[in-house]
């Protein structure tokens, strides 16, 4: 295993927000031993995104990504942080990502999870995309799994939709975010094959 | 005819339909869905256009807004 996870030193994931499921996916990422990182996100950490993000009271105003990237180097100072101050579209997943392995799909927002589905499927048949759907409310753990379609992998509960009466809370938006790193590093150590033309269903 | 969503086999009248038939005839209801039809991602642009028929596979997952 230690050989194994020595593979971690020289793999490259990006991570496309920098949110609940991003800033707490990168984390985990770092501690298994992830060597570079690629974090891309336009916004600002707010006392609001405390609920649930990985930044700290003292970090409040502060871009995302420059927090994210200081916190990644405060566990492991070995990691190499590339960080991305953007909006991302299209042509900045395509620039941005292309030296990645596997790209962690980590939006809020349902049409941008499409948006980069579909571009890293056309542009990047041979990377991965590990994307997260479904993780609003609490309890129901059991409901929580991931499912595979070729080189896309999708974590969450596949329905619970973030509304006023059920906010994103902190526990399970770490468990959405630990499935999808948990799955990066199952790619990465098992030397998954993106073009595998069978999926895996679990049910 | 018979295909096979979601790694089900399911029964279907006529001999073919479009991914935007299929999909409001299987009742995936939310407005944002990651199609694969044996393999090949269908965008959303290209429902109307993409015919399923006998034997094919496929797979629907509903996007959900959250992150």
């Amino acid at each position: 295993m230690k050989s194994k996870l020595e593979k971690l030193k020289g793999t490259c994931v990006g991570i496309a927000g920098c949110g609940g499921l991003g800033s707490n996916c990168a984390m985990a990422l770092a501690r298994a031993g992830v060597g570079r990182l690629v974090i891309a996100d336009f916004d600002v950490v707010t006392a609001a995104n405390l609920d649930r993000q990985y930044y700290f009271l003292d970090q409040v105003g502060r871009k995302k990504v420059e927090a994210l990237a200081e916190n990644l180097r405060r566990v492991n100072p070995d990691i190499v942080v590339e960080a991305h101050d953007l909006h991302l579209g299209p042509d900045e997943v395509v620039r941005v990502f292309r030296d990645c392995r596997v790209i962690v799909e980590a939006f809020d927002a349902a049409d941008m999870k499409l948006m980069i589905i579909e571009t890293v499927s056309e542009h990047f048949p041979d990377k991965f995309i590990v994307a997260g759907s479904g993780l609003a409310g609490y309890g129901g753990n059991n409901e929580l799994r991931t499912r595979r379609l070729g080189s896309l992998f999708i974590c969450g509960d596949e329905q619970s939709e973030v509304s006023d009466e059920l906010p994103p809370l902190a526990p399970r938006v770490a468990a959405v975010a630990a499935l999808q790193a948990n799955q990066v590093l199952e790619i990465v150590l098992d030397d998954l094959e993106p073009a595998r033309g069978e999926d895996v269903w679990d049910e | 005819m018979k295909i096979t969503v979601n790694n089900n086999e399911v029964s279907m009248a006529g001999e073919t339909l479009s991914v935007r038939e299929l999909l409001n005839q299987m009742n995936f209801t939310f407005p944002l869905i990651v199609v694969k039809v044996n393999g090949h991602l269908v965008k959303k642009e290209e429902y109307e256009r993409i015919f399923v028929g006998d034997g094919d596979n496929v797979e629907a997952i509903h996007l959900i807004s959250g992150g």
